[in-house]
């Protein structure tokens, strides 16, 4: 193969390669589209009257993840099966966010934590890598860590709205889940950096109130 | 009417402590399963960082075994027996080919582009030995699909698949983009033997290179724009060298020209050092 077509072939490759990312942006950009309509909804319960109207909040968010789930479903469309993390990065930061709304909508709903499984199930996407488009167990990780900080600032706002007892839910949720990270051997990793981060400043209002 | 509103209300309030405690009851058990969870999450994180750890081992012996055969190579212009050290350079490569194969084994069933980070120095570095190795026997460039078929691991244990390595054209592009430096390092020492022909196949070598790069442009990756600007440098500097042999070579005897422009290129160095 002389030179010039060995270029010619590279330059194949490449312009394939920048079609598939350029398809994966569009959508993703739909995505965090969506994502931020959840959360300026969700943003909502800061308000004092908004505790009262958390239910419907919580169903109108869950209809909004309908309109994920599709989008979620063309984005696997775009490119090969088994080359997820060749394009992770892409949709990397929206699908912490939507990790984040999930966990988010979960605890407002029955003030539990969502589960990894039950993450994917909201987002029709699979567990296990093997299966197809996944969610990466750091991403749901990051997700969880963002509602952690979301949380704190929650407590904040429930004793303002009146309501004293939410707070001490909120602390012993929170303090629980700060164990469970701190059993993970987190290594100069950027998750380590956000729980460390969450925690101090969810600590810090913990014990304002 | 009065005992009957206390009892509704009352009701209510037991109703509402109802439900906080079943809400309680609920945290706990998810928390629970979240515990048990955590110990799984990290046995899956750790298993990962393992693999990165052990990749980038890999890719660092890569390197090094890689750049030890470039130095080999080096010494083709001067030694009287290409060939010997031409033999000697496959057989380190073997060597490396033995840790790429290890880096195959460590893939076996992952997800390529996910530890791709961790052995990408390691590979390119291959590509610049492998390719300088083959411009030094065939004056062409090998092609991508020749070094892959290198990559294709026959298992001796029976049972299981044929392993092979993949390089991206990524990888081999930017590969390619150090095989250029090393080619005008080759050039120059050359003209310092009193090599006549080495540095006009060198160039002609090099403006395809260049050409075909300019033609990819900045459509590659970002890595590819950067290492075009040293790819240019080289160029300049290999024709600069035939430029000089051609005007002075035919005024100069040829056992003096190996003076003249060993003096040059070492005002060149110094300019080098100076920007």
């Amino acid at each position: 193969m002389s030179v010039p077509e060995m270029f010619s072939y590279i330059q194949g490759f490449l312009s394939a390669d920048q079609e598939i990312r350029e398809d994966i942006r569009k959508v993703v950009q739909v995505l965090e589209q969506t994502a931020r309509e959840i959360l300026t909804l969700l943003q909502s319960v800061h308000q004092p009257s908004g505790f009262k109207e958390i239910p419907s909040k919580c169903q109108k968010a869950r209809e909004l993840f309908c309109t994920v789930r599709t989008h979620l479903g063309e984005l696997k469309t775009k490119f090969p099966v088994d080359q997820y993390y060749r394009f992770h990065e892409h949709w990397r930061f929206v699908l912490q966010r939507l990790a984040f709304l999930a966990a988010f909508v979960v605890y407002l709903e029955s003030e539990s934590l969502v589960t990894r499984d039950e993450v994917a199930q909201i987002l029709g996407i699979e567990v296990v890598r093997e299966k197809g488009f996944h969610l990466d167990v750091e991403d749901y990780l990051a997700g969880v860590l963002i509602m952690a900080s979301e949380l704190s600032r929650l407590a904040v706002n429930s004793v303002t709205a009146g309501d004293y007892s939410r707070p001490l839910r909120i602390s012993n949720f929170i303090n629980e889940l700060d164990s469970g990270f701190r059993l993970l051997n987190l290594k100069n990793d950027p998750l380590l950096f956000l729980n460390a981060e969450g925690s101090k400043e969810t600590k810090r209002r913990g014990l304002g109130i | 009417m009065l005992t009957y509103i206390s009892h509704a209300n009352k009701a209510l309030r037991e109703r509402e402590r109802e439900r906080e405690r079943e809400r309680e009851r609920e945290c706990i058990r998810t928390l629970s399963l979240y515990m048990s969870t955590m110990p799984v999450f990290q046995q899956e994180l750790d298993t990962k960082h393992d693999k990165h750890e052990r990749l980038v081992k890999l890719s660092r012996d890569i390197t090094i075994e890689s750049k030890r055969t470039i130095f080999l190579l080096h010494r083709v212009t001067s030694v009287p027996d290409v060939e010997e050290v031409l033999t000697e350079a496959d057989l380190k490569l073997d060597g490396v080919r033995l840790n790429i194969r290890m880096i195959a084994e460590e893939l076996r069933g992952e997800d390529l582009h996910q530890f791709h980070r961790a052995f990408t120095p390691g590979i390119q570095e291959y590509v610049e030995a492998v390719s300088f190795h083959h411009f030094i026997r065939h004056r062409t460039l090998i092609s991508l699909e020749e070094i892959n078929t290198k990559l294709v691991f026959i298992k001796e244990a029976v049972g299981r698949p044929v392993l092979t390595f993949q390089v991206t054209p990524t990888d081999y592009l930017l590969g390619v983009a150090d095989l250029t430096g090393e080619l005008m390092r080759m050039c120059i020492s050359s003209v310092g033997n009193g090599d006549m022909d080495t540095p006009f196949q060198v160039s002609m070598f090099l403006r395809q290179i260049h050409d075909g790069f300019s033609y990819i442009g900045n459509t590659g990756p970002y890595e590819v724009s950067k290492k075009l600007h040293t790819l240019r440098q080289s160029l300049s500097k290999v024709e600069d060298a035939c430029y000089t042999l051609k005007v002075r070579g035919s005024e100069i005897p040829k056992h003096m020209l190996a003076d003249v422009f060993s003096s040059r290129t070492a005002m060149m160095d110094q300019d080098e050092g100076v920007a």
